[in-house]
């Protein structure tokens, strides 16, 4: 099959929020003008092209190698149809693009895996004809009429998979407890509840690649028993909630979803749930309470909501990234899947780089990868050359790597030896000029925002820490303020209920740890805070 | 009935399956403290007291709402137990207006009892001194917020007991406080029955009868485990 002539313009939130759809408009206007029809030249809205920070993104497939532009304005639209006709690479015809275009054997494309990503800003995310085309639910039709339950199951075990949404828990052995409860109803859950700050991935997704999640969760519900689902969606996201409605829509209407689908017994009806702005319903207890209409607060565990989730019936509950990994590891198999990456955490892993980084974006790379390719190579380091101070991972649950240790391995382990955690992806990066002692009362005032109030340690102990931080950040603090400030944080993470309030003070740990100086340089009579010492790790 | 075994503090006790840690413990003579818990109403393991240590799980389970296994081996009173104890009651008190002096439940005050169990002299945290209001609209009790430590004790009786569920949590956070109703006047809210369970049951001075002054509160939190049992053995001929 030949290579259809086609302009790829991105129409996910940051290129729209560039002016992608304006961009788009311009593009058909001067198709038109060049007399040329959609037949000819098809100009589509696809899912994210990954560098969100050169938006608005255009990729032009044409009858030479594919080509990549950034930061298009709508008066270079005629520029870009040229170019996107011609055979070769124009050399120094079109002086107006040159600038715009951008290299595709850049690291920050060529070091890349897509697995999850893969049909992002491939297929129009609003049509279920260019996804079907591109093959999503293909993997849906085969396993229904050739494989067994078990057999999908035994596939995602094998994949090593575990669960993106931060924790890590092996994906395989969860879908095995759901299944494995005594018979009754069950349901799947998609956690979609992306809320920590500098975490777009599950965005990205849900905006460029819906009906890949659909997929995903079809095989789940049919890999655990399920006939019910629920994707749980932020509200903040209006264009995801909007694109995966009309997905959901479009795959009722092609049988895709509903009862007795592709003429078997497997029945699934699944459902969105928008949240109402708190963060805390991004923990799956929570979730659940939210999504059955009451307060989002989270519930002691066990029992996990893998034995008694919604209404009580045992409850598969996975985040965006790791449902959307499913498709890919069952057309390819498990033990392709298993390859990649380490010994412990396999497969593939979607970060979300901003911050002080020439490259802002969506970067999907092996498990393992060093953080300093992923910073450094993909991203591009710090705008002004300057060299990188630390990196966040895991936003307020995490922690920052300093940069002595920028050669670490990225998966779940090796970031929780650091004090920080994989979390979700988001991946900020700071430069020499951040303070880290501002940076950790900047979590901390999003932990105080966004305690639910439930227990004692995260309610009260958030605000105190908060105010402990205040008084370094404004040079006030005393050696007295350093002790309560190691001694509060261990309290309340070892005594907080849910995982928030544990990792609330891991900002504050992992600074103290790694940049204990800047804390004792702002102390009031910093030489006192230094001959205080303290608890060193 | 079948029985587990376990050892909390070095002494073996043996507990009916199905029971709590805090029941273990209490069979060992333990002495672990507890504030939102209350026998007769779900636990929610809101307060963080009955933390214990058991050996092998890594973290500190709440023994309100962990189930007794064979063969546990349970710490109640380690140096990190008392420690985090005595800072959560810190917490606590910076957290509202407490002053015992001129409180309904001075003397009779689960709070103040706490402060002295774990040995809680002075807070090392600054008191918030938070800005909160006082419910007097009820004709028979009051809400002071400012006594409110959040336990939902009186949330859990009106819902699970007396089943009028008047009571619930509203904004979330340091924000947390008490609503009746649909965020009314107490007096205004037709679903109470006036009751007065929420008060017996409140462990501070933030629900009061309103003949009650300084240090008279006398609160019975024997009632819904009593009621409890009651209704579960199908004592009512009315059932």
């Amino acid at each position: 099959m030949s290579v259809p002539q086609q302009l790829r313009c991105c129409d996910a939130s940051g290129c729209r929020s560039a002016g992608g759809q304006a961009l788009r408009t311009a593009l058909e206007g001067a198709r038109d003008a060049a007399g040329l029809d959609a037949e000819a030249l098809t100009i589509k809205p696809v899912g994210c092209l990954r560098l969100c920070g050169s938006g608005p993104l255009v990729a032009c497939d044409g009858p030479g190698p594919t080509q990549l532009f950034g930061g298009v304005a709508p008066e270079h639209a005629g520029a870009l149809i040229a170019a996107s006709l011609a055979t070769s690479h124009p050399s120094g015809c079109d002086d107006a693009l040159a600038a715009h275009r951008l290299d595709l054997e850049d690291p920050f494309f060529a070091l890349q895996q897509p697995v999850v990503l893969e049909g992002c800003g491939q297929a129009n995310p609003e049509s279920i004809d260019d996804a079907l085309a591109f093959g999503t639910y293909a993997q849906l039709h085969r396993i229904l009429q050739e494989l067994t339950p078990e057999q999908v199951r035994d596939e995602v075990r094998r994949s090593g998979l575990r669960g993106r949404g931060g924790a890590g828990y092996p994906t395989g052995l969860k879908w095995d407890t759901v299944a494995l409860q005594p018979s009754g109803p069950r349901y799947v859950v998609c956690n979609a509840d992306e809320g920590d700050p500098g975490a777009f991935m599950d965005r990205s997704v849900l905006e460029s690649d819906p009906h890949r999640l659909i997929e995903g969760m079809a095989i789940a519900a049919y890999a655990v028993g399920a006939e019910r689902g629920f994707v749980y969606v932020r509200a903040e996201y209006p264009l995801a909630i909007e694109r995966l409605r009309l997905a959901l829509q479009q795959a009722r209407s092609r049988h895709l979803l509903g009862n007795h689908i592709d003429g078997t017994s497997f029945n699934l009806r699944l459902e969105v749930r928008v949240g109402a702005g708190a963060y805390v319903c991004g923990e799956e207890t929570a979730l659940l309470l939210s999504i059955q209409g009451q307060r989002g607060m989270p519930q002691p565990r066990p029992p996990f909501p893998a034995q008694s989730g919604l209404w009580g019936a045992p409850t598969l509950i996975n985040n965006v990234e790791t449902f959307t990994a499913v498709p890919a590891i069952l057309r390819q198999g498990g033990d392709w899947y298993a390859a990649i990456g380490t010994e412990h955490s396999k497969g593939t892993k979607v970060f979300a780089l901003s911050g002080a980084v020439v490259n802002t974006g969506l970067v999907e790379v092996p498990m393992g990868t060093p953080l300093r390719t992923v910073v450094e190579v993909i991203g591009g380091g710090v705008p002004d050359g300057s060299p990188i101070k630390a990196v966040q991972t895991g936003g307020p649950s995490g922690g920052c790597i300093p940069a002595q240790r920028l050669d670490t391995p990225v998966d779940y382990e090796s970031l929780l030896e650091l004090g920080s955690m994989m979390g979700s992806g988001g991946m900020v990066v700071m430069g020499e000029s951040t303070s880290m002692p501002e940076v950790a009362r900047h979590f901390m005032g999003f932990s105080v925002n966004e305690s639910c109030g439930k227990c004692v340690p995260c309610r009260a102990g958030t605000v105190q820490l908060a105010q402990l931080l205040d008084r370094f950040v404004e040079r006030r603090a005393t050696p007295a303020d350093m002790e309560r400030l190691d001694a509060l944080c261990q309290m309340v993470k070892v005594t907080s209920l849910c995982g928030l309030g544990q990792s609330a003070p891991n900002p504050v740990l992992s600074t103290l740890r790694w940049f204990r100086h800047e804390y004792e340089a702002a102390c009031r009579e910093p030489a006192a805070c230094v001959a205080a010492g303290g608890v060193e790790r | 009935m079948s029985v587990v075994t376990l050892s909390v503090n070095g002494q073996d006790v043996a507990v009916p399956a199905g029971a709590s840690l805090l029941e273990a413990t209490r069979a060992a003579e333990a002495n672990v403290p507890t504030l939102c818990h209350l026998e007769g109403l779900t636990p929610v393991s809101a307060c963080r007291l009955c933390l214990v240590e058991v050996e092998g799980s890594g973290k500190l389970l709440p023994a309100c709402s962990t189930a007794a296994a064979e063969g546990m081996v349970v710490h109640t009173h380690t140096p990190q137990l008392r420690e985090v104890r005595r800072m959560t009651v810190e917490l606590i008190f910076a957290e509202g207006n407490h002053v015992c002096a001129v409180c309904v439940a001075n003397t009779h005050c689960e709070l103040q009892d706490m402060a002295v169990t774990v040995g809680m002299d002075h807070s090392r945290f600054p008191y918030q001194y938070p800005q909160r209001s006082v419910d007097a609209s009820h004709p028979q009790f009051t809400l002071d917020h400012n006594r409110c430590i959040l336990c939902t004790r009186c949330v859990r009786v009106c819902d699970e007991i007396e089943g009028a569920h008047v009571w619930d949590i509203g904004s979330r956070g340091g924000q947390c406080h008490i609503v009746a109703g649909l965020d009314e006047p107490w007096g205004q809210v037709q679903a109470c029955t006036s009751c007065g369970k929420c008060v017996d049951v409140c462990p501070t001075g933030a629900l009061f009868r309103n003949s009650d002054t300084t240090a008279e509160k006398q609160p019975n939190t024997t009632l819904p485990a009593l009621l409890r049992t009651a209704r579960e053995q199908r004592r009512w001929h009315n059932q």
